[in-house]
């Protein structure tokens, strides 16, 4: 049994400790956030975060996980309650299939949460791990660069729900 | 190390009675050449790889402006475009040729041996005007070379004259009747135009490649460039066959180039077909070891998972979902055992391979190898190169992993 | 026509403060054109599922079900259908459950193709929306005793002048609406739409976003066990041995399936599979039969291959005569769709009726095909569809939902997942077929084409389903079934030869289309299928002869058009990227294409700005910009993120994107063998103009903007370098070489 620290929770899994953690967060934990898109590390298409740095779920097995802390798309808000990176996706209707949208949410909020205003040559730098099939790429940047500018114009607001996890 | 400096001040003093330092006039006169030696040019370009040295990160092609740290400081790849300020647009041929044959630039400023003139001065006089055509019909870009960073004594400019007294050999790459045209071509491209030994010989305490030790192992931008000769540590032979692949592409045998090695494939992929030949001729006759064709990667798994578990376990996780496919993942060979950065003295190459990852240019076929330095630790990263190096070489552990992967970390990290 | 340009701005959109002008131009009475025409044809797919509670249904609570035979593939399809009904239903787009397709409650709508969900589907939403409110009108007219022309809907309700109401669900008792559609509806007047031409937010987006079952991928049900494939190693090798006892003792492993060379596995938990995937795929011993071409010299081959020719244009007539004569070739490789997903479908069996979940296009031939592969009726074969990751056309879908149905039936009883690797995805999908094409094209002495002359050479464009023998897994079974024999498709949408026939004024036109059915590799529908080659040859060529006629590219184009929404399309995006003063600079290029997608559908106009690095021949894109008319705009912001994916996708392909291939084996099997555009080299900036067209009927956009784009980028690259490259993709080994040193 190894124990997980997933969006804020302590988890117990009883996969195999080389389970890589893409598998367990969408089979055991049941979580659709993390996708499978190569299982090589070349797409991003699995991407969360640990410990603030954005990974490839797909090539990290659980065993080295005990103690860190994970952090997934569903850990960032809910439809009800989308965090201010989820929001922006959403109102520059930065999706087309979506599927590789949620890797690209993990990898950008990993950039803001160390770098609160990236210049778009920073963020277009930072995204290239990611790729996007439907050719997103202009609304991808575009949400992000939205996030960066309402997060810094949130400054004096009390942060947010993802950076509390940070 | 004293005695030697306090040799070259005297040295460099003396030189300056010698001083053959003036300055060359301007000269715009030639700028249109005939189509082939441009052409030529280019090719010889490639071959020498000018961009890689000469162009900065996400930079104008020979534009200048890349940092190239040295165990004396950081030098910058000069502006090389024909721009007539920040460039070389006001070089003479004569200036250019003196240049590179006695690393004295136009105004008369000893230049830095990190730009290898020791190799170029074997330059024939045909390829020197080639070259020459090249570069002054590319574009001319505006763009000041950044100030090097030398400590002293070796901000001090003319005691190179006495470093070149005492190095520099501009006598041409002998002929040797007994080989081939094409091994004689290889070693005219590997000595001169493409300096190989600039990273693949050891350097002495001032800089000098140690002739007595001619492609013995040496260094590049803080990785390993290995034996070019018999001293190659690696289980796996070279054929001129897997040469050529490998310095044109990639080799089942031995993998794909990464680090300092990726641009000088890349460019190597553009030049004419023979002259690749010609150099896997050369170094290959040296390189590859007869009636070893066969010999097979050694594996101590069970040793090496024994000493290791952290490491085999890692390893299982991570490296083995691309790197244990039996070659079946793109770029991949059968075995990890195959990649010579193993069997180096230090884990500099595995370290940065796997903190870096390995990407290709934009748009064109190659490895893409994941970064894993915001996956894994320094620990966990260490344990993964300890039982590599225990399950493939018998080379001896390495010593202070942990100690070089924080140290290339910070290195390389912006 | 009232043609404002706009630009869908979506902070405009979401302040509430989007202008949009509306042509004044009322539609013709219902009475005025009964009149005219006898019988005409039911609008879209009416004409399939004449029924209008095939298409809505409501329940005496009020609430409102849409059914489509549609599916959402990432193009936003739900969130334009659902603004269509509301708009007629004069509901609130909220009020409104969509059910897409599902062979057990939604009408056959075939594929989800050929960008005709709006033109198939929307139109048959709308008019039987509109026939829907008309009826309830009609029956509360007799319940309140108010005549019908005093009545309106608002809201679930028909009101009264007297605000009495009827609400829809206690009106539609007795299966009122289970009757024939009418050929005419009475649709709102252009000028009082207030949801169709709002770019409402796509309904699918926040559950994306934030994690929710999104996929088929996503779908868990309960005791289902995950399942993986292990396909030979190349097309044509078959199974000679195996000894799967290993695997079989595997952690989570319940068995193995083999039928012939269809080998699967099934495991309790997916990263049991994948393990036990590799094991069996390490004991299997295959013959290698398949003998692909030689990549270097594929259009070499597929111009030898046998063809069927098929004339679609030949029209003469008297003309000036001509001075200067241009000839080219151009060409493309095969590409890929390179789903960022790999396929994925689950499918259960309870040892009588099978129910499989895809992502495949078209549920119905899916069904069908399936039946067939397990001999069982139809009947007992239901398909629904889920999402996937974007397909772009014929992909893994229809295979990895065959894998399914063939290991669910199996393990009877519980529910199988399959999920595709990504080298299964890469080395199995169908591609889009490597084409040539030569034209030929004369002057006249003031600079007009007097004669054009077009070869298009290319195998067929779909492999789909209907039939077994299309599905993979079904030619690999001990018993194969064999693939149908392959279709050219057919004029005026065409397939090889779709944009075969220039939309241009030309007085001597003859158009071959030379369709290959040998298949030396496995082909079939990529977004566009012929239009992405025609238009990027048609293109250039335009160029090429604007450049021998001394005329500027725009002015050119128009001298030869006499459609004015094409003329539109072309004068507004040449206008938004400042054509006419646009300033050369060295290395720079500007580049222009247009096409009426398959003459019928969407206008794209497409202006793009490219840098090229000298040294190393490598294209940079700078700033795109497109505008499109779409027919009447359901949600502008929608077709805008179809046009600037669609560019973007379209510039990924032709820079970049060939499948490599040896004589045994594909080698494009992942993301270092084909690459794609990364955000490294994205153009500065893409934007798309919506012109709106009140009033006409809505024309496809998905694809709109694949060959303009292609056309436009190599058209830059020539004006940037003065040399003409007409071979894809235009990667930095192509245009370094053109250039030279």
């Amino acid at each position: 049994m190894i124990t997980l620290n997933v969006n804020g929770r302590s988890r117990d899994v009883d996969d195999a400790p080389n389970t890589p953690l893409l598998y367990v967060l969408r089979g055991t934990l049941e979580l659709n956030g993390a996708k499978f898109g190569c299982g090589l590390g070349q797409c991003g298409a699995c991407t969360v975060v640990i410990d603030g740095k954005p990974v490839f779920s797909c090539l990290t097995p659980i065993s080295i996980l005990q103690g860190r802390k994970i952090t997934t798309l569903e850990g960032l808000g809910s439809e009800d309650a989308p965090s201010p990176l989820q929001r922006a996706f959403i109102e520059e209707q930065a999706a087309q299939c979506g599927y590789c949208i949620p890797g690209m949410i993990m990898r950008a909020h990993a950039l803001l949460t160390a770098n609160q205003s990236p210049t778009d040559a920073e963020i277009r730098e930072h995204m290239n791990a990611n790729l996007c099939r439907c050719g997103t790429h202009m609304r991808i940047l575009a949400a992000i660069n939205r996030a960066a500018g309402g997060m810094h114009a949130a400054g004096a607001r009390a942060p947010a729900k993802a950076e509390e996890e940070e | 190390m004293a005695f030697s400096l306090l040799l070259i001040v005297v040295l460099g003093a003396t030189a300056l009675f010698f001083a053959t330092h003036l300055s060359i006039p301007e000269d715009r006169s030639q700028r249109v050449f005939a189509p082939d030696l441009v052409r030529r040019g280019g090719e010889l370009a490639a071959l020498g790889y000018c961009a890689s040295c000469h162009t900065a990160e996400n930079g104008k092609p020979f534009a200048g402006g890349r940092p190239l740290a040295t165990p004396f400081g950081t030098l910058f790849g000069t502006n090389i475009t024909p721009d007539p300020k920040t460039g070389i647009g006001l070089y003479s041929q004569a200036a250019f040729a003196r240049t590179m044959r006695d690393g004295i630039d136009r105004a008369g400023r000893d230049l830095y041996p990190v730009f290898p003139y020791n190799h170029f001065t074997r330059l024939t006089d045909e390829d020197l005007s080639a070259l020459y055509a090249f570069l002054m019909t590319r574009a001319a870009v505006p763009a000041q070379n950044p100030a090097n960073h030398l400590t002293f004594p070796y901000n001090v400019r003319p005691l190179l004259a006495g470093w070149k007294l005492l190095y520099l050999d501009k006598n041409p790459v002998p002929r040797d009747q007994t080989r081939s045209a094409e091994w004689n071509r290889g070693r005219y491209l590997v000595e001169a135009l493409s300096h190989c030994g600039a990273c693949h010989t050891p350097r002495d305490r001032l800089g000098a490649e140690i002739a007595s030790q001619h492609f013995d192992s040496g260094e590049a931008e803080d990785w390993w460039a290995p034996p070019l000769n018999h001293k190659f540590p690696s289980p796996v032979s070279w054929s001129e066959e897997s040469l050529f692949n490998y310095l044109r592409s990639w080799d089942v045998g031995h993998g794909g180039a990464v680090g300092p090695m990726a641009p000088v494939v890349a460019a190597l992929a553009t030049v004419p077909e023979q002259d690749v030949r010609a150099i896997a001729a050369y170094v290959g006759a040296t390189l590859a070891k007869p009636g070893e064709s066969e010999k097979r990667v050694d594996e101590k798994q069970p040793q090496a998972a024994e000493a290791h578990p952290q490491g085999a376990e890692l390893y299982a996780g991570i490296c083995a979902t691309c790197h244990e496919t039996g070659g079946h993942v793109p770029f991949t060979v059968t075995s990890l055992g195959q990649h010579t950065s193993i069997y180096a003295p230090d884990p500099r190459n595995v370290i940065h391979v796997v903190l870096e990852g390995v990407r290709p240019p934009e748009g064109t076929v190659g490895a893409v190898m994941p970064a894993f330095a915001d996956t894994l630790s320094d620990a966990q990263i260490a344990d993964i190169a300890a039982y590599l190096r225990a399950r493939f070489s018998r080379g001896g552990e390495w010593q202070n992993i942990e100690a070089e992967i924080a140290r290339l970390r910070r290195s390389t990290s912006p | 026509m009232n043609a404002p340009l706009f630009n869908p701005s979506r902070r405009d959109v979401l302040a509430g403060a989007l202008v949009v002008s509306f042509s004044l131009r009322a539609i013709p009475s219902l009475a005025q054109e009964q009149e005219n025409v006898s019988k005409p044809p039911l609008p879209g797919s009416l004409k399939k599922a004449p029924m209008l509670d095939a298409w809505i249904r409501i329940d005496a609570d009020g609430s409102v079900t849409v059914f489509t035979g549609k599916c959402e593939i990432g193009q936003g399809v739900k969130t334009a259908l659902i603004q269509v009904a509301a708009e007629e239903l004069e509901l609130d787009p909220h009020a409104i459950h969509l059910v897409t397709a599902d062979t057990a409650r939604a009408a056959n709508e075939g594929f989800t193709s050929g960008s005709n969900s709006m033109k198939d589907s929307a139109s048959a939403i709308r008019n039987a929306a509109a026939q829907v409110r008309e009826i309830l009108i009609g029956i509360a007219a007799e319940r309140l005793g108010v005549a019908a022309d005093r009545l309106r809907a608002q809201s679930g309700a028909i009101i009264g002048p007297d605000n009495r109401r009827a609400a829809y669900g206690d009106l539609v008792a007795g299966n009122v609406l289970h009757v024939t559609a009418q050929p005419t509806s009475k649709l709102k007047a252009p000028d009082t739409l207030k949801i169709i031409g709002q770019s409402l937010p796509r309904i699918d987006i926040p559950g994306k976003v934030t994690g929710g079952v999104s996929y088929v991928h996503d779908l868990r049900l309960p005791g289902m066990v995950h399942a993986r494939v292990v396909r030979p190693p190349s097309y044509d090798a078959r199974l000679q041995s195996i000894d799967t006892s290993d695997a079989e003792k595997m952690p989570g492993v319940i068995k193995v399936v083999r039928d012939g060379s269809f080998l699967g596995i099934l495991a309790e938990r997916e990263f049991q599979a994948v393990t036990a995937m590799h094991a069996l795929a390490a004991a299997a011993k295959w013959d290698i039969a398949t003998k692909l071409p030689d990549e270097t010299n594929i259009s070499s081959i597929i111009e030898s291959l046998p063809a069927e020719d098929h004339v679609i244009a030949d029209k003469h007539a008297e003309s000036a005569s001509a001075t200067r004569t241009l000839q080219a070739v151009y060409r493309r490789p095969y590409q890929m769709h390179a789903s960022i997903g790999p396929s994925c479908a689950v499918a259960s069996f309870d040892g009588d009726a099978l129910t499989v979940w895809s992502h495949a296009q078209g549920m119905f031939p899916l069904r069908q095909a399936i039946a067939e592969m397990l001999r069982l009726p139809e009947e007992k074969v239901r398909c629904i569809h889920m999402e996937g990751a974007g397909c772009y056309g014929h992909n893994g879908a229809d295979d990895a939902a065959a894998d399914a149905a063939l290991l669910a039936s199996a393990l009877p009883g519980r529910p199988v997942r399959v999920q595709w690797m990504r080298e299964q995805e890469h080395q199995w999908e169908p591609y889009g077929p490597a084409m040539v094409s030569r034209t030929r094209a004369s002057l006249d002495a003031g600079g007009n084409i007097v004669d054009w002359w077009y070869e298009v050479r290319s195998n067929t464009h779909s492999t789909r389903p209907p039939g077994a023998g299309q599905l993979i897994a079904a030619r690999h079974l001990e018993t194969p079934f064999t693939p149908g024999p392959p279709r050219p498709g057919d004029q005026p949408e065409g397939a090889g030869d779709r944009n075969a026939v220039p939309l241009y004024v030309l007085s001597n036109v003859r158009v071959v289309h030379h369709f290959v059915p040998d298949m030396p590799l496995r082909v079939s529908a990529l977004r566009g299928l012929g239009a992405y080659h025609n238009i990027f040859a048609i293109e250039s060529f335009m160029d090429e002869l604007a450049a021998a006629a001394g005329a500027d590219a725009i002015e050119f184009r128009l001298r030869h058009l006499k459609d004015k929404r094409a003329r539109a399309v072309i004068t507004a995006a040449a206008e938004r990227f400042g054509w006419s003063s646009w300033q050369a600079a060295k290395g720079k290029g500007r580049g222009f294409a247009f096409a009426c997608y398959k003459n019928l559908a969407a206008f794209c106009a497409v202006a793009v700005e490219v840098n090229i690095e000298h040294e190393s021949g490598h294209v940079r894109l700078g700033r795109a910009i497109a505008a499109v008319d779409s027919g009447q705009a359901v949600n502008p912001d929608g077709i805008a993120n179809q046009i600037q994916g669609g560019i973007v996708q379209s510039a990924s392909w032709t820079l970049y994107e060939s499948v490599h291939f040896e004589p045994r084996r594909i080698l494009s099997q992942d993301w270092s063998t084909y690459p794609i555009l990364r955000f490294g080299t994205v153009p500065e900036s893409v934007d798309v103009y919506v012109i709106d067209a009140p009033g006409e009927p809505f024309l496809g956009t998905g694809e709109a903007a694949q060959g303009p784009t292609a056309a436009a980028i190599a058209n830059a690259v020539a004006n940037a370098t003065g040399v003409r490259i007409r071979d894809l993709p235009l990667n930095s080994a192509r245009v370094k070489a053109a250039i030279g040193v």
